[in-house]
């Protein structure tokens, strides 16, 4: 079993008990505990099953790259699934549970996929494709619908009460990892006057260099360590963080780094993470490395962990594994793993080493304290089911015959080491392999480059692939010069030095035994958290996945959560073996960001709820909110989409809007409106260029209705220009597209026509614009006083400065309802005040404020387009017969050759007519017209879509607009469209004009 | 998120004040043009791995448009000049020539 042991635990405060809970049971943990040294402390290893088999699973690692110990944390609003207990810091009244089980992680019905597991190989979802649609439907689906992912999702329902905020950092060095590496890298850069930020993923200065290393500088590692953050602390130019992860690395030193603020606490003030947004010029990756599991048959039964993992948990939690463990081992590093458990009074009935070597001081002292060194052997097979027993014996060089059982609850394993080369390659730092280590090192002469093409990321320590203390640290102090050379600063003082413990060369071994048959390959696990098996990889090999890219894909190996952080190594060796080709002609797959999950609330940021994107307000907002508004989103605006009174439904009040607009007096706020300044003496010029009617002719005073299309030739917006004098026009665009209008205008002034002489000012919120619309809408003009709006001296299309009420404005006659209508803009700072004004002159009228649906009701009545509804980017000028508005006389506008292109002038295109139902109804919106017969895809012909629909109060029955194959000369002709529900409405092919077809009313 | 250097403002810009606006020095084709033609300028574009000439707009700064020679595989920059023009300046075909002997796109080299 596991439990705490006498020894104290170099990372845990004895005197400070905590409690927290595990599935329901409460448990003791001492303050500095991680959830997953907690769990071990109450003999709790089994922590969850698998994705795929439900197989049962126990803590394997003791940092970042375990794959097993997923866990969930709290409840209700603040529940959080796949949590890893290894770096998850237990604090007072934590609630963890375990996932993936059903119903209990002691008995899982779902464990029965293990017994199906040959049904379920490598690619089982890729060949299940292939099968027929009834077999898909009623037995895959279901079983991948029940087993797909891991953990489950939070409730829809809960909302995340934390706070999370950004930070935006810019600094000369930023080094990642604060183990000795990155402590020293950054006494190297920090004592050269370089700008430093120094982070460390876990609460703990110093990574595990105290557990393993003797003395640094002639001082026990822990001594030198205090030493060196005290050094660091008093420098002005370091920052230091604990529980900052360096989470991904991107192009010019942009690093994105994950702060956990009160994690470790619990609930709390303040935000709970913190995403560091930062630009170094240099980085430096001290990240450390991994050890590696071996693969023999049962490597994944609980009990079965790393070797580092074991030791650390008793060196710095005082927590035993397991009272007997037998380690298994290529190397010398794992033998410090059986010192450390004699050290702590327990037992370690044998070493297994693959290797037929000569002792080495390691060794020589485990030997020394009469644990069993079995050379050239291996492991044919673990025992146990939820918790190891023993293990069987073999010869390495064989099939796997047992020489001798040999009863254990822990099995220690190392496969060596390989370092984090995650970050390094984020951006694009390739990768060597070494030989010696076997492993994978950054290659420094293929670094990442910054815009300058000079390197930013540099490589220290064992990240670097030193894996000896003395020459991490030496290796550490000099990148961390080169990084403050980098950035111009002047490298002083001398590395730290330690002593190199000699070693022996570790042994290659991916697989044990070598001979071993598929019965215990296909019990080897590569990737845990996924069921990839040693098996699976040689399937896919076999079946032709040679590319490593295209094999993680097939077998899903290194895909889950812990992105193969263990399995990387181990599965690129099986699978160069299978393919008789060196591993690093097998390449390894692509790292990507971030290093380990990030919350979405980290990403999020302070983004959400209100100021989730800046909100744009009218100047009549508040008038609008004052008098029962119904709020319509347009871009980042609120527009009102109507203004229902008591007792009124929303579409009561539309209509209602809609009637009085045509009989007495509607008021309608247009602020939203573009409204681009275009001034110059080629304002003309480009004009003509950028609409597809000719605007250098419009006279000052006027105003004429443009269409703009892309190069397209598509129509993107339109909107009513008027000539303010010789040199200046004032472009009205749609709501939505003042931004990108103006935008469009000055690329192809600055990219184009350079020399034009042309000035675009956006002045959008400048002005407040006011639709006085309505047969009173001159009469309560007249009623406010300042200036002459009849129609001789303000005539149709016109427009004039003046004052209403005292107030300055300027009047456009111009009329997007068909309906007598003057457009007034005002100083925005005054919009409200004449906005106030025309409301209260206009009671005597019977004014009513109209919204956004009464506007394009009343617009689709007159058969006027609207950029959105009639357009989609497919449709050209000519598709809404608006050919009038094309100029034949000029030579050239945007989107005039595209125009002319033969699917352009195709007599087939669809073009637009109005649609009237037979029986009155509503068409709904997007509907389709079919046609006869099916085609090539076997679906149904159609010849006509709905493109605006609407209910017309003051023709009291559905209008809808549509474009229809060859519709203009098909009038009176009966469509069928297709509703969801599957009934069909018919409608008549009419004139898009419903309502007043003469245009008499604008112009009175 | 690259840095550019705006040669307008001067300043060295964050790619998020920047807008891309793909490739650079595309002659317009209009009316007149043959369908050829038209279709190599409205949709015919370079997609290299390595020097490249693209627009981009300092959006959230100036609002100028300005043209950067980079290499798409190394993000290397080569350097930034104004929009302004139908060819890159000698300076940083040059340079491009320095680091990149040999190199050639469309018909610059
Ligand atoms: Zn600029």
């Amino acid at each position: 079993m596991s439990t705490r042991l006498q020894t104290k635990g170099r990372l845990v405060n004895r005197d400070r008990q905590i409690s927290f809970s595990f599935n329901g049971k409460r448990l003791k943990a001492y303050e500095g505990d991680t959830l997953a040294s907690a769990l071990l402390a109450n003999d709790q290893m089994l922590v969850g099953r698998s994705f795929k088999y439900h197989r049962p699973r126990g803590v394997v690692a003791s940092g970042a790259e375990e794959p097993n110990a997923l866990v969930n944390l709290g409840e209700g609003h603040r529940f959080e699934p796949n949590a890893r207990a290894t770096t998850t810091e237990v604090f007072d009244g934590l609630k963890a549970g375990s996932q993936n089980h059903f119903p209990s992680l002691e008995f899982d019905v779902g464990a029965i996929n293990q017994h199906l597991s040959r049904f379920l190989p490598a690619g089982f979802y890729y060949k299940m494709f292939i099968h027929p649609r009834p077999l898909w439907k009623h037995v895959y689906e279901p079983f991948i619908r029940q087993s797909a992912g891991l953990g489950k999702a939070p409730d829809a329902e809960t909302r995340d009460p934390d706070t999370y905020e950004y930070f935006h950092a810019h600094t000369d060095v930023l080094i990642i990892g604060g183990g000795v590496a990155g402590l020293t890298a950054a006494l190297a850069a920090g004592r050269a006057g370089a700008q430093v930020i120094l982070c460390e993923q876990t609460a703990d200065w110093g990574g595990r260099a105290a557990v393993d290393g003797d003395e640094i500088d002639g001082m026990p590692v822990e001594e030198w360590i205090k030493n060196a953050l005290q050094e660091l602390e008093s420098m002005k130019n370091i920052t230091l963080r604990t529980r900052m992860m360096g989470a991904g690395v991107y192009d010019h030193g942009y690093v994105l780094c994950y702060e956990r603020l009160t994690d470790h606490i619990g609930p709390s003030e303040g935000p709970r993470h913190r995403l560091w947004k930062v630009r170094a010029k240099q980085v430096v990756t001290a990240t450390g490395a991994i050890e590696r599991p071996l693969s023999f048959a049962g490597n994944d039964i609980p009990g079965v962990m790393l070797a580092s993992a074991v030791r650390d948990y008793a060196i710095n939690y005082g927590v035993s594994a397991g009272d007997r463990t037998v380690v298994v081992t290529n190397n010398d590093d794992a033998y410090r793993t059986a010192i450390a458990m004699l050290d702590a009074g327990l037992s370690v009935p044998a070493v297994i080493d693959v290797r037929a070597t000569p002792d080495t001081p390691l060794i020589e002292r485990v030997k020394s304290r009469g644990v069993r060194v079995m050379q050239g052997m291996a492991i044919a097979k673990v025992k146990g089911g939820k918790r190891v027993t023993g293990v069987s014996v073999c010869s390495q060089a064989g099939e796997g015959a047992v020489l001798e059982d040999i009863a254990c609850d822990v099995v220690a394993m190392s496969g060596g080491w390989s370092p984090v080369v995650h970050l390094w390659s984020h951006c694009g730092g390739k990768l060597t392999w070494d030989e010696a280590g076997a492993f994978f090192r950054p290659d420094p002469t293929r670094a990442p480059l910054s815009f300058d093409g000079t390197p930013f990321v540099i490589a220290a320590g064992s990240a670097n692939g030193e894996m000896d203390e003395g020459a991490v640290l030496a290796d550490a102090y000099t990148m961390g010069q080169e990084a403050a050379k980098r950035v111009g600063a002047t490298p002083k003082g001398a590395a730290p030095t330690a002593k190199d413990t000699a070693q022996a060369p570790l042994l290659p071994v991916w697989m044990m035994p070598q001979g071993a048959s598929y019965k215990l390959r296909s019990k080897m696990w590569l990737d845990y958290q996924n069921d990839v098996k040693v098996s699976d990889v040689q399937l896919a090999a076999q079946e032709g996945y040679e590319s490593v890219e295209h094999t993680k894909r097939y077998t899903t190996l290194g895909m889950a959560t812990d992105q193969g952080k263990l399995s990387n190594i181990n599965g690129l060796a099986i699978l160069a073996q299978e393919l008789n080709a060196p591993i690093p002609q097998v390449g390894t797959t692509t790292f990507r960001p971030p290093y380990t999950p990030i919350s979405m609330g980290a990403i999020a940021g302070e983004a959400k709820g209100e100021i989730f994107q800046p909100l744009r307000r009218t100047p009549m907002h508040d008038w609008h909110e004052a008098h029962g508004v119904y709020w319509e989103p347009v871009g980042h605006w609120r527009r009102p989409y109507c203004y229902p009174q008591s007792g009124e439904s929303h579409e009561d009040a539309v209509n209602r809007e809609v009637v009085n607009t045509r009989e007495n007096l509607g008021l309608l706020d247009a602020s939203t409106l573009g409204k681009l300044i275009v001034k110059g003496p080629d304002a003309g010029k480009f004009l003509d260029m950028l609409y597809t009617n000719m605007m250098s002719t419009l006279k000052p005073g006027r105003c004429r209705y443009g269409l703009m299309c892309s190069e397209n030739g598509f129509l993107m917006d339109d909107g009513v220009v008027a000539r303010i004098d010789d040199d200046t026009f004032l472009c009205h665009t749609t709501s939505g597209g003042a931004d990108h209008i103006h935008a469009h205008m000055e690329e192809w002034l600055q990219t184009e026509w350079w020399d034009w002489q042309v000035h675009v000012a956006n002045v959008t919120e400048q002005y407040g614009q006011i639709a006085v619309v309505g047969p009173k809408a001159r009469d309560v003009l007249q009623s406010l006083g300042g200036m002459d709006v009849s129609k001789e001296a303000l005539s149709f299309m016109g427009w004039a400065d003046g004052t209403l009420g005292g107030i300055p404005v300027r009047i456009f006659r111009i009329s997007f309802s068909g309906e007598l209508s003057y457009e007034i803009a005002v100083d925005a700072g005054r919009a409200q005040e004449l906005w106030e004004l025309l409301h209260a002159n206009g009671q005597q009228f019977g004014v009513m404020p109209y919204g956004t649906e009464a506007l394009h009701i009343l617009r689709a009545e007159k058969g006027f387009i609207m950029i959105g509804d009639e357009t989609d980017g497919t449709v050209i000028p000519q598709d809404l017969g608006l050919h009038w508005a094309l100029s034949k006389k000029k030579a050239d506008y945007l989107g005039k050759r595209a125009q002319q292109r033969t699917h352009m002038t195709d007599p087939d295109r669809w073009l637009l007519v109005g649609l009237e139902t037979v029986d009155g109804s509503v068409i709904p919106d997007g509907a389709y017209a079919t046609g006869e017969g099916t085609n090539a895809n076997g679906q149904k012909v159609v010849q006509g879509r709905v493109t605006s629909t609407y209910y017309s109060a003051n023709l009291k029955r559905g209008i809808a607009m549509g474009l229809v194959l060859n519709g203009p000369d098909r009038m009176g002709e009966q469509l069928t469209f297709l509703k969801t529900d599957g009934t069909a409405v018919h409608a008549r092919i009419v004139d898009p004009v419903f309502y007043d077809k003469e245009g008499v009313k604008q112009d009175v | 998120m690259l840095i550019l250097h705006c040669p307008n403002c001067g300043v060295m810009a964050d790619e998020t004040e920047l807008t891309a606006g793909g490739e650079a020095h595309i002659k317009r084709e209009t009316v007149g043009s043959d369908d050829a033609a038209f279709e190599q300028y409205l949709f015919q574009r370079e997609n290299p791995r390595g020097v490249h000439f693209e627009r981009w707009r300092h959006t959230s700064g100036c609002g100028k448009w300005f043209h950067a020679a980079r290499c798409t595989a190394s993000l290397e920059v080569f350097g930034t000049y104004p929009a302004q023009t139908v060819e890159p300046p000698k300076e940083i075909t040059d340079k491009i020539t320095a680091k990149r002997p040999g190199w050639s796109w469309r018909s610059f080299s």
